[in-house]
């Protein structure tokens, strides 16, 4: 990778120097009535790992699906990689990507990562690994075969590489979801709550791949409810409370002494 | 797995079909044949049997016609309903509304002595290319089927296409893939992979509605019955056969569907 590829711990890899990967600026969103983010500023840097942590309904996840338009924000500013992503209005007081050809390219370099897997169910892992490389970037097949079949070994898949979504656990479709992320070469990794929808005891192998990813120095935005997880492996941690940023820094700070007092009742509450 | 693993689960899974329950409906299909040969009519059959090949012929590939062009006419007139623009939508809903709350029979009718016996009225139409196709019966039997099939199966589509989950799409918009790849690639798919089972059965249907072509002088199998009835006067043998025939067909339609749904994943989610 580019900036943090070094030995250094991850927590230390987002030097202030590197460039911004991501930087949303005033990020609004109304659901109908419901004023979900209201005034929202975060940045990721090249090689930094920001973890999102705020309790359920805080909008978190609504932030993190609004960066690649997954979610269409209200009002607000999003770059990526200093591409600013350009909006038009969409006739409902909302705004909407005002040139589909943009929001799509942009999204096939941010590699997504859901709550519930989404691994495409009529295709076996490998073909879901080179589904984008070969149907969206244009990448020869057995380039892109090839290089699945590293990616699979990476997050340990190798064997089930011609078996469908429904015939493996949820640690391993979610490992195959990383995988089919990773495919595309992404500038930036994008978590949703990555192991929300796991059995506890398949959250760890899950976990040990997202940080393995982070200390090879893999830019990567992180909406989770592990806070031990968050505090090893991000970089800098940003605690969202009905819709506005509260409080973030790096995580010592963050989960050794928050300030607000929202946080503090938090982290008491998750046991951070 | 080695060869003689395969050997004994063949001979195992041989062993497993050949039940007492099995044997016993062998023994009476054989006894009823035997009867039907020995104490009914058959000696008309030589003189039909070219008449009666051509209308199978006829039969088969109506069906087969009608039902790939009515899938092809489905697919749109069910994602219209499920995600197109309401001027899209709207009409997509009303023919295939319109289409399953009439008899097929009407329909046959009104286009081939409706439309049929008002186009030779119009000397354009009289002097074109397609004249020469707009004077037989055949393309009114084609037209009638497939708008039947695709509003049957265009219903199904509908569900098949709400059917599939969110989550699936939105990995696919998430990686960047257009609207079109998201259709062809995800959506569309997963979509002709549930239909499957009820396609097979809607497929069914389409053969048991093909004799109706035979009312607007098209010659399938069951018009030849037909014909050898008014000729001979022998009534019960040609339908006894004509019987046989349409279950044998459904017996293939069946085998294929099952072929068609053996290679695809059983679980899908």
């Amino acid at each position: 990778m580019t900036a943090g590829a070094s030995v250094l711990p991850a927590t230390t890899s987002a030097a202030n120097g590197a460039a911004e990967a991501i930087h949303v600026e005033d990020l609004h969103k109304k659901f109908g009535d419901l004023h979900v983010l209201k005034g929202v500023s975060i940045s990721a840097r090249d090689g930094g790992v920001v973890a999102i942590i705020g309790g359920s309904g805080s909008g978190k996840s609504t932030l993190l699906r609004c960066i690649n338009c997954l979610e269409n924000p209200t009002s607000g500013i999003i770059r990526v990689n200093g591409e600013e992503i350009r909006l038009k209005p969409d006739g409902r007081g909302g705004a909407m990507p005002a040139d589909r050809r943009q929001i799509e390219r942009i999204r096939s370099r941010l590699g997504m990562v859901f709550q519930s897997f989404n691994l495409w169910n009529h295709m076996t892992l490998m073909e879901n690994v080179i589904e984008v490389p070969v149907h969206v970037l244009g990448v020869k097949r057995d380039e892109a075969i090839a290089a699945a079949e590293t990616l699979l070994a990476r997050v340990g898949l190798s064997e089930k590489r011609d078996v469908y979504p429904a015939f493996l656990s949820g640690g391993q479709q979610q490992r195959g979801a990383i995988a089919r992320a990773l495919a595309i070469q992404p500038r930036v990794m994008l978590f949703d709550e990555p192991t929300s929808a796991l059995d506890p005891e398949l959250v760890g192998e899950v976990l040990k791949v997202i940080a393995d990813l982070a200390r090879e120095g893999r830019t990567m935005v992180l909406v989770t409810h592990e806070m031990k997880f968050a505090r090893e492996v991000a970089s800098h941690v940003v605690f969202l409370a009905n819709g506005i940023v509260e409080e973030e820094g790096p995580p010592e700070q963050i989960f050794g002494a928050p300030r607000s007092e929202r946080l503090k009742q938090f982290i008491r509450n998750v046991g951070g | 797995m080695s060869a003689s693993d395969t050997t004994i689960d063949r001979l195992a899974r041989a062993s497993l079909w050949w039940q007492p329950h099995r044997i016993g409906l062998i023994v009476v299909a054989a006894a009823l044949a035997v009867a039907a040969a020995v104490f009914m009519r058959w000696d008309w059959l030589p003189n039909y049997l070219g008449l009666a090949v051509y209308g199978i012929w006829t039969t088969i590939w109506i069906l087969v016609v009608t039902s790939v062009l009515g899938f092809a006419l489905a697919v749109p007139l069910g994602f219209a309903q499920v995600a197109g623009p309401r001027w899209l939508a709207w009409p997509a809903l009303w023919f295939c509304t319109t289409i399953r709350g009439t008899p097929l029979l009407l329909q046959l009718w009104l286009l081939y002595y409706g439309l049929g016996s008002l186009f030779p009225q119009f000397p354009e139409i009289r002097q074109s290319d397609l004249w020469p196709y707009l004077r037989q019966a055949w393309p009114y039997a084609v037209v009638a089927l497939t708008f039947s099939y695709a509003a049957y199966e265009g219903e199904v589509m509908r569900g098949a296409f709400a059917g599939v989950a969110r989550g699936q799409l939105e990995a696919g918009r998430a990686f960047g893939m257009s609207r079109m790849t998201v259709f062809r690639r995800i959506w569309l798919p997963q979509a002709a992979r549930s239909a499957l089972p009820t396609l097979a059965g809607e497929t069914v249907w389409q053969l048991k509605a093909t004799p109706l072509v035979a009312t607007i002088t098209v010659i399938d199998i069951y018009s030849v019955a037909s014909r050898v009835r008014q000729d001979t006067f022998v009534v019960y043998e040609p339908l006894l056969l004509l019987a046989v025939v349409y279950l044998c067909l459904t017996g293939v339609i069946v085998a294929l569907f099952r072929r068609l749904e053996a290679r695809v994943p059983s679980r899908l989610g």
